[in-house]
This record gives structure tokens, sequence and C-alpha cells, in this order.
């Protein structure tokens, strides 16, 4: 706290007064079997019964229709990078540089967010062809977690016409 | 109000504690038994407003994944008050009196089980002074309750009981005029509707009494009613409210409700009351607020 | 026929990174009493009072129009608390217009405000639940994708976003409110500046700041009878779209589209760049604006950078974009929407000082939030409707 000229020593400007409060988080009951499937090695989407859309991480209910979506499909964890950013900015938890991507796993009609790690920053790029890559099986969680994130599958880059309405 | 604007439909849901689903898992069916009940969908919908509270769900703009319960799209003209659904209610009501706005979707949600209820409101308090001591909302309702039976003027005032805690939620379906008629033989009309706030500080308040009710009420034109729906989170509040809105012996159906969707729920109530015939005319009431700070009345009567 | 609605009063405080100087109350006083003062009333001229504001976790406090009832000189009265993310300050003034145009209020206070400095709004922001992974900080994390996924698109070049970016805060220096002074601002130095989330660069983002923006709306009656100029609402509207739909489109949401359609015919508006005379855009990392060009039906698809390129949104253009120097300059999250809403007003009262557009007469006020998905706009004119 610096004095300012318009302040006597000892005024009292700012009070801390630390707030504790505990909530206990559930996923949902769509999320909850999506995240079980990730603790076993598997990506599972959802269909909605009325567009046929399918929705990756799934949350019970496809937000077009409003409807709920029970649907559930098993999807391979290769996807493509419909776009892209490099943070060079420190983060909790992540080393900076790093690349969250919105990838688009294949069969799925949304992307969902992803680190990019296993290749150089500046290499990362739009229709860039990606892999799932997994915690160990015995760290696997139910959580979005136990997918550490994904790399390049060194396959050729996707036609931007093949993903450029997914953003 | 220069349109008329009724009731039309309504669902809700209620359970101590949801233990599985979220909030859009539950409120899904409730808002589709609303509109389903009459025939609508989301299409068929002018407005959407609801009211929840972050603080309440744990993590900021918990409220935008509510929206996914709604299906909004083709976008949908919406917004969302952070306050229990019946004022949301209030917004729909003013919303409507716009032509070309003729149907309204209100719905309120939460689930206060996942956290700590009572400490949680103690941050509605003046942040500076009052809430860093915090008083937790049950002792708050005591320090009323108290000052109630100090007062002299009240026979038996009740103990005050643990904050009530349940999970929950509530859609209502709204038309104007004419549409309202098209959709439901039985639209509950809302004849007068007002809500009022009192100042933060306790200790400048009468706790005894509920001044903005009476206000509320007579704008909302609360006369000749001959039932009354009222938010009451602790029981003694409701001494108070009927005082403060008249009430001479007409049936009083008073609940707490979940924090958010209660104020809300009663409106819903008593348009199923009167329109399963219980009433012909009542008075709606919610409240907001440590000790009854904010309150809103409604006035509500059924078709001929 | 709704009643006509005028704004009749603006005030906003100094927006800077901490004001320590005001409480929470003391700060949207500020904002309240100035447009008061501007509307040459008093507290016991206002009929209604809604608030808006973005998270109450950004400062501590759970449901403030509890705690601000006798600040904001509410108490007997109805008061209302507005929070729909980053739109909030739009879709306020939208709602309490409705307060008004329903014949329900005459004269309605609606205050907007964030006091980030008491909380902290990092934290606030970055909260996550336990079960989902960590791939992202801060809302530049989540729109910097959606920007490169526009260049791509619009096959735009690199530097449109350095120039918005300097355009932007050389409008803040005629804006005695504005938070950022950069008088030595240029696209060097922001060219130069730490690239954050890639293609984000630090001067490139808006601010964080505390700050209250408030409005007086009011009747006709009421209107006709106020010492200042009215800014007349001749439209508004709002639309919100899913945040994650499978066929959204992120860089260039319908829900935008939707709304400003919804306005404009409102407002009898049919080419905007033609029938407008300046905007105030919510514009939070330089290339929004751009991408807001295009959503807003000023440019054609891919090619709303080339109105920044060429000077057209510069404060001597043919559509100048943020003459207050916008959401880049100042950015209290909850009242920033209003701030564009106001000054969309002050423009066309002819009261925005040095940042006046010549012959303002009619502006937009646009607002937007969430993961860009809600939107809330309204059109002012110096005539009645």
């Amino acid at each position: 706290m610096t004095e300012t000229a318009a302040e006597a020593p000892g005024d009292v400007t700012i009070v801390d007064t630390p707030i504790h409060l505990d909530f206990s988080y559930t996923p949902g009951v769509a999320s909850s079997r999506f995240l079980r499937s990730l603790e076993k090695g598997e990506i599972v989407g959802q269909r909605c019964p009325k567009c046929q859309k399918v929705y990756m991480p799934p949350r019970g209910a496809c937000s077009m229709c409003g409807v709920a979506t029970d649907e559930e499909l098993t999807l391979s964890g290769k996807g493509t990078v419909c776009t892209f950013c490099v943070t060079r900015i420190p983060s909790p938890g992540l080393e900076a540089p790093y690349v969250s991507a919105w990838i688009r796993l294949d069969g799925a009609d949304i992307t969902s967010m992803f680190l990019i790690q296993e290749c150089d920053p500046d290499e990362v790029r739009l229709g860039m062809r990606v892999e799932a890559v997994w915690v160990d099986d015995a760290d696997r969680e139910p959580n979005l977690g136990s997918i550490k994130y994904f790399r390049p599958t060194g396959e050729p880059d996707a036609d931007y016409d093949t993903y450029k309405d997914y953003v | 109000m220069r349109r008329d604007v009724a009731i039309v439909s309504w669902a809700s849901f209620e359970t101590p504690s949801e233990p599985a689903r979220n909030e859009v898992e539950m409120l899904l069916p409730v808002i589709q038994e609303a509109l389903g009940k009459v025939g609508l969908t989301q299409q068929d919908i002018g407005f959407t407003v609801s009211g929840s509270s972050d603080y309440l769900q744990g993590f900021p703009f918990a409220f935008v994944g509510a929206l996914d319960a709604v299906g909004a799209w083709p976008p949908i003209r919406e917004s969302h008050v952070e306050m229990d659904g019946a004022f949301a209610l209030y917004e729909a009501v003013n919303v409507l009196q716009e032509d070309g706005i003729d149907t309204a979707l209100v719905y309120a949600f939460a689930r206060p089980s996942r956290g700590e209820v009572d400490r949680t409101l103690a941050l509605q308090l003046d942040p500076y002074c009052v809430a860093p001591l915090w008083p937790d909302a049950r002792g708050l309702a005591a320090l009323q309750a108290q000052a109630m039976k100090d007062s002299g003027r009240f026979h038996d005032v009740p103990d005050v009981p643990p904050t009530y805690v349940a999970d929950g939620c509530v859609a209502v379906v709204l038309a104007v005029g004419d549409r309202a008629r098209e959709i439901t033989d039985h639209p509950v009309w809302i004849r007068g509707i007002d809500h009022r706030i009192e100042p933060p500080a306790l200790g400048v308040r009468d706790l005894t009494a509920s001044p903005s009710t009476q206000t509320a009420a007579a704008t909302a034109g609360v006369q000749d009613v001959d039932a009354a729906w009222l938010h009451v989170p602790y029981p003694h509040q409701e001494l108070v409210l009927r005082d403060a809105l008249g009430l001479d012996g007409q049936p009083v159906d008073s609940a707490a409700g979940p924090v958010m969707v209660g104020g809300l729920e009663r409106l819903a109530s008593a348009a199923a009351g009167i329109a399963g015939g219980k009433a012909r005319r009542a008075v709606a009431h919610a409240t907001s607020g440590p000790c009854l700070q904010q309150n809103l009345v409604a006035v509500l009567e059924g078709s001929q | 026929m709704s009643a006509r609605v005028a704004v009749v009063g603006v005030g906003q405080t100094k927006y800077a990174a901490k004001r320590q100087d005001v409480s929470l109350a003391g700060l949207v006083r500020e904002a309240a009493k100035r447009a008061l003062d501007d509307a040459g009333m008093t507290w016991s001229d206002i009929d209604a009072v809604v608030i808006g504001k973005a998270p109450d976790m950004f400062e501590g406090v759970m449901m403030p129009e509890l705690y601000l009832a006798d600040a904001l000189g509410a108490v007997g009265k109805p008061m209302i608390r507005v929070h729909t993310a980053g739109s909030v300050g739009g879709s306020t003034g939208v709602m309490a217009s409705h307060l008004v145009s329903s014949g329900t209020h005459k004269r309605v206070l609606v205050v907007c405000f964030q006091k980030q400095s008491e909380s902290n709004a990092t934290w606030a922001l970055s909260i996550r639940l336990p079960f989902t992974g960590g791939s992202v900080t801060g809302a530049g994390g989540y729109f910097a994708p959606v920007i490169r996924a526009y260049m791509r698109r619009a096959n735009a070049p690199d530097h449109i976003g350095i120039k918005v970016a300097v355009k932007d805060r050389l409008n803040a220096l005629r804006n005695p409110y504005a938070h950022l002074k950069l008088p030595d601002i240029s696209e060097e130095k922001v060219r130069e500046s730490p690239m954050l989330w890639d293609p984000i660069r630090y001067l490139e983002t808006c601010p964080s700041s505390d700050g209250a923006c408030a409005v007086i709306l009011a009747d006709e009656d009421t209107a006709q009878g106020t010492p200042n100029p009215p800014a007349w609402i001749h439209g508004t509207a709002v639309r919100s779209e899913p945040t994650m739909g499978a066929g959204r489109d992120v860089v260039n949401p319908h829900a935008g589209r939707d709304c400003a359609k919804d306005v404009y015919a409102q407002a009898g508006v049919t080419d905007p760049r033609r029938d407008l005379d300046c905007a105030e855009i919510y514009v939070p990392f330089s290339w929004y604006e751009p991408m807001w060009m295009e959503n807003l039906g000023f440019a054609d698809e891919g090619t709303g950078w080339k109105m920044v390129d060429d000077g057209s949104t510069s404060f001597e253009g043919d559509i100048p974009i943020n003459p207050s120097g916008g959401v880049l300059s100042s950015n209290p999250i909850g009242a920033s929407g209003m701030c564009r809403f106001a000054e969309a007003a002050l423009q066309v009262r002819g009261m925005a000082g040095e940042h006046q557009v010549d012959g303002a007469r009619k502006a937009l006020g646009h607002a937007y939030g969430g993961g860009a998905q809600f939107f809330a706009m309204w059109i002012v004119g110096s005539e009645k409707p």
C-alpha cells in the first residue's frame, strides 16, 4: 500500500475480508457417464435425437434443440485442429508457451478444447491432424485430465472446407 | 399495464437434495412440461428470462450453462436476473407490453444443497462492516423473531428452524390477452404486480413490520382476495407478512422453497390454485434478502 | 404502440485499475449523482432503480442490489439486478427501457458497475470445476482462437488488430473518464508488446478497470423538461444463443446478426454505415472491431478489416467506431456495455466533449458477452422516433 498525498498515515482504504465457501460440484448424469468412459480410456459422445448432431464432451442436452441426448457412440480419439492459439503468459499448472486448440474429433459435430504437445508451438496449424494422448492406465480418473493432450498424427492436413464450419 | 398478461402454464420440481443431475438435466424436463402442457415449443416463445445465483452454484457465469435446457436456436430474446425468479417474471410482464412479444418463458433454478446456504447468504450484507462477521441467515432471522417477541404485538412467535435447504426449479409460461385465451381455457390474469426494497442495515429497519410489502401490495392492488400464497423462508415471517398484506382470515399457503426459486414457485402455486378453483382472486408474494428486505406482491385472478 | 423513452442523464466514474478512494457504494453513487445532475433531478425524482453487473465473485458481494439499496436512493422503490455476463451493461439498459416504454415507471435510474479490485477477477474467471481439464487461461485464451479463425476466413493481413489498438487509445486521450492514457501509442509499440495469446498482443487487450456508468431513462413528458437535450431511444434488442452448440458460428454469431437486424428494423436503419453517424461497440480485443463490422452489417463478410485499414472507422472516418476509446481503453466488465450505450447517447445529445463526432444524430450502442453468445444493442437519436 503506497501513501498518496491525500492520505494521512493510518487511513484505512482497503480491508481484507477472506471468504471461504465449500461447494460440492456434480457434473451431472450424462457427464458422469462420459467421465467414467474417460477413466476407461474411451471417448464417448452423445447424439441429439432431433438434429442428429454428436456432442463431445456430452452434457446431457443438445443446446440447440433443448432436448436430452441419450444415444452414445465411441469416438476414435483422432481429430482436426479447427483453430488454436499459443499462450505465452504463465498460467497455473501450465508451462508457457503452450497451445490450446479447438479440436473436432472425427465423428463429433462440435469442437472441444485441448492442449497440443509433442511438437513446437510454431508448427501447429489450422487443419492439422491430431490424436489423443492418455495418461497411463493406472493413473486415469473420471476427469478430462485423463487425456493429457493431443499430438500430431503426421497425416496430411485436412482440407479447409472440411473444418471451416466448425468454429 | 396496457396489455393484460396471464400465467398460462407452469411446472416445478423440488427435492431435499438433487445428488446426480446437474442444473440443465434438472431444468430440462420442467421447462418441457410447462411448454408441453399447453402445446408450445421454444419457437413459440417471444421472451425468455431466468433467475438464479452464481454464488449458490459456486462459480461465476453459472447461469449461462442453464440456457442449454432451453434450446436457444434460432437465437432467442433472453435475459437473466441474479435474483429469485419472481423478479424475472416482473421483468417479463414489462417486456410483454411490447407489441409483437406475446409469450414469455420464465424459469428459476438452484441447487443450494451443494453449498453452505446459511453462510453464503451472509455475503448479501454490507461487505465492509457486516459480512466479515459472517452472520448466518438463520441467525439474522432469529434476530427478527426476537424483535417480534420483544414488541409484544405477536402471539406465539414460532422458533426459528434451520434454514430450509432444497434443490429445485420452476418454469412459468406467460401470455398476453387473446394469445393467452388461445393457449389455455384457464388463464390466470396478473391484475397487478409490484416490488419494493428496504434499507440493508438491519438496525434502521423495523423488523417486526414489512413496509416494502405494504407499499407493493397497495401498488399491486391487493383488495378483495380470497387466498394468499406467501414466500416464507422462516415461519415467524408469515406473521409479519399477514399484517403487511392486511390478510384477515383468508387461507394462507406458505412455503420457503429453494433459494432463488421459492418466490417464483409461489406465483406458480397461486396460479395453479386459482386455475384449480381453490380461489378466485389471490395474492402471491416473493421475498429476497435478509429478514424480508425486498418484497414482490402480485394479484392474480382467474377468468370468469 | 409503447411509449417513447429517452436518455436524459448520463454519469460515469473515472475508470482506473483500482478505485481505492471509494467503497462500492461510493463508486456507484459517483456515477448516479453525475447522471442525476445532468438530468436536473434528485434521488426523489426516480421511480425505480435497475442495476447491472457481471459475476458477484468479482467483488465478493452476493446480490449487491441488497447492499446498495440506500446508496442508490432505492429504499421504498422497485429495484432489480440484471446479470447477462459481459453484455450485462447493454441488457440492463434494454430491460430498464422496457420499464418506461411499458408505462410502469416514468423515470428509471440505471447503474452498471464493476469493482474488480475488491476481489480477484483472474481467479474468478479461472475457477475450474474439478472434472474439467485446464487448457485455457483468461478471456483472451478463449477469444484468441476465434480471432485466428476470422483472420483465416477473411484472409486479413496481420496488422489490422494493431491499427484498431492504436486508434482506440488515441480516441481515449479525448475522453476524460478513460482508464488507459497512452499518448505515445504507435503501431510499432503495439507490435512489439508481448504476445499474450497468439495472435493477441498485450497492447491489443482491454485493461481490467473499476468503474460505474449510469443513465437516467425517462418518458416523453419528463424528457420535454430536462435541462440538457435527450437522446431518444429508437430501438432496443437482445439475442442469445447457446455456448456450445453444433452449428454455431462463433466468429460471426447468428445471435449478433439477428440482434442487429431487429434493432435496425425498429430504428428504420437499412444501411448502418450510411444511416448511423457513429457506433460504440464492444471490442475487448482489437480484432473484434473488424469482426463486429461484418456481424453488424457495416461490411460484407470477409471485408470488415478493410474498414479498419482504410481509416473508415477512425475518428475522422465516415463511421467513427468507439470515439470514446471503447473497451480497449476502459473495461469495468459489468459496466462496459452500459458505457457503450451511454457514449452513444452522449454523441447524439452533442455532449461528448472533445470526442464528439461532429453532427452525430443517430448512433448505435452494442454489447456482447459470454462465449460471444449474448448480445444487447440500442439505437439512439437526437430526434424523437
